[in-house]
């Protein structure tokens, strides 16, 4: 049966001071590992407020593609998380830290991360993205061209000097340095 | 007319602003700038699948993760997840989170002095069928005070998170319950702008699922966004 009826979407809600109950399981089924594999990389930072104050209750999902995307069926490896999504909450420090595999990039507009951002005090979820700092093909993506030049870097997740695969980003959600987010 | 190349916005009125002071946390939190327009690209269109690996034996009844019965009023909350076009939406990942029948959450910085239950955690998840079809047995939660404002309550609610057919069909949003007084006085209830909307977030009593001498059924059915066959298709409206 279908109904072809066009329906509104349901509004969103917050997820509120409590997500961890029903959501955080997902989370730490993928800590990262102590040598991240080649194909994935690992990202690290902060979700700051107004203030610069750490948000200690935001959960973060970053999304690589759907190239990287594996079934899950039961009798698949080890955890049931396409390798291509990953869902981390921040910690009291307001600190995060994820392995994901690296995006599909089958074209160059492809050559990024999507991430959701949910906290307390977040009635909608964000949409942002993260582009990795030696990744050259940043200097002609669509989207960094669209946003304002003062603002880019807000979007670009800075290469660890001294360990390759690691890239740090902080999410802004207000104020000097705020991160770009989209409309949607 | 909108630009079809582009991401598009939702209708106006049923989604909250980001900033709406009324619920204090807003405040600090949400972005000033002005949000930039996305293009469509392959990445948004296609979104993580999970299976029936994530989801274990008791998930989505939590009156039976733990030896004895969770006190409270025991319900059945159901329905149907859809499209924008009104097709069922299969295989979607619905997890659930909840306070306990006292308005308490097991939960670290939940300081509310009522009593936690040993036999409820308050959290379920589960994968709709070929029909779109959910269902979770849970308890009905209670009200609780938070400190957004003085005497302030929030309505009684169950968290719900949804993955539909791409990442921009995602969800995160609270289902209420019918007759409820408080809900009038809820910021986080009346951010949505538009009356028919929220109304839309409230589930309806359900008597035929209800059971005869132990326990009534809430029927709610969730719109995501895009089409399940064509997602974000060009033209689409």
């Amino acid at each position: 049966m279908s109904d072809n009826s066009v329906r509104i979407p349901a509004s969103s809600q917050t997820v509120g001071p409590y997500f961890r109950i029903g959501l955080e399981y997902l989370a730490n089924r993928n800590p990262v590992p102590s040598i991240v594999p080649a194909g994935m990389v690992e990202i690290r930072g902060r979700v700051l407020d107004r203030d610069g104050l750490p948000v200690p209750d935001a959960m973060l999902e970053f999304w690589s593609g759907a190239r990287a995307r594996r079934l899950f069926d039961g009798n698949d490896a080890e955890n049931g998380i396409p390798e291509g999504f990953r869902r981390v909450a921040t910690d009291e420090k307001g600190e995060f830290a994820l392995a994901i595999a690296r995006p599909a990039a089958e074209t160059a507009s492809d050559a990024h991360f999507m991430v959701l951002v949910f906290a307390r005090g977040l009635l909608r979820h964000l949409i942002s993205r993260v582009y990795l700092g030696d990744e050259v093909r940043n200097d002609s993506d669509a989207v960094l061209l669209r946003v304002p030049p003062d603002r880019r870097a807000t979007l670009i997740a800075r290469a660890d000097e001294k360990q390759p695969g690691l890239y740090w980003w902080d999410v802004v959600l207000q104020g000097t340095n705020e991160t770009v987010f989209f409309a949607w | 007319m909108p630009d079809s190349s582009m991401v598009e916005l939702a209708v106006p009125g049923t989604q909250p602003e980001y900033h709406f002071p009324p619920y204090v946390s807003t405040i600090a939190r949400s972005p000033r700038m002005p949000l930039v327009l996305l293009p469509r690209t392959q990445m948004e269109r296609n979104g993580p699948v999970f299976g029936q690996g994530l989801i274990g034996e008791h998930d989505n009844d939590l009156t039976a993760q733990h030896a004895g019965n969770p006190i409270g009023e025991r319900i059945l909350v159901h329905g149907r997840v859809w499209d924008e076009g009104g097709r069922p939406v299969r295989g979607a990942l619905v997890e659930v989170w909840q306070a306990n029948a006292a308005g308490r959450y097991r939960h670290k910085v939940d300081t509310y002095d009522a009593p936690l239950d040993p036999n409820f955690a308050g959290a379920g998840r589960t994968l709709t069928d070929e029909s779109g079809y959910y269902w979770f047995k849970t308890i009905k939660p209670g009200p609780y005070p938070w400190g957004n404002h003085h005497n302030a309550w929030r309505p009684s609610h169950i968290h719900f998170s949804l993955f539909g057919s791409g990442i921009l069909s995602r969800l995160v949003t609270q289902m209420y319950f019918p007759g409820d007084p408080l809900q009038p006085l809820d910021p986080i209830f009346n951010s949505i702008p538009d009356a028919a909307a929220r109304t839309r977030l409230i589930s309806q009593l359900d008597m035929d699922r209800s059971e005869s001498n132990y326990m009534l059924a809430y029927k709610w059915d969730i719109v995501l966004r895009g089409h399940v066959d064509t997602p974000f298709e060009e033209g689409h409206p």
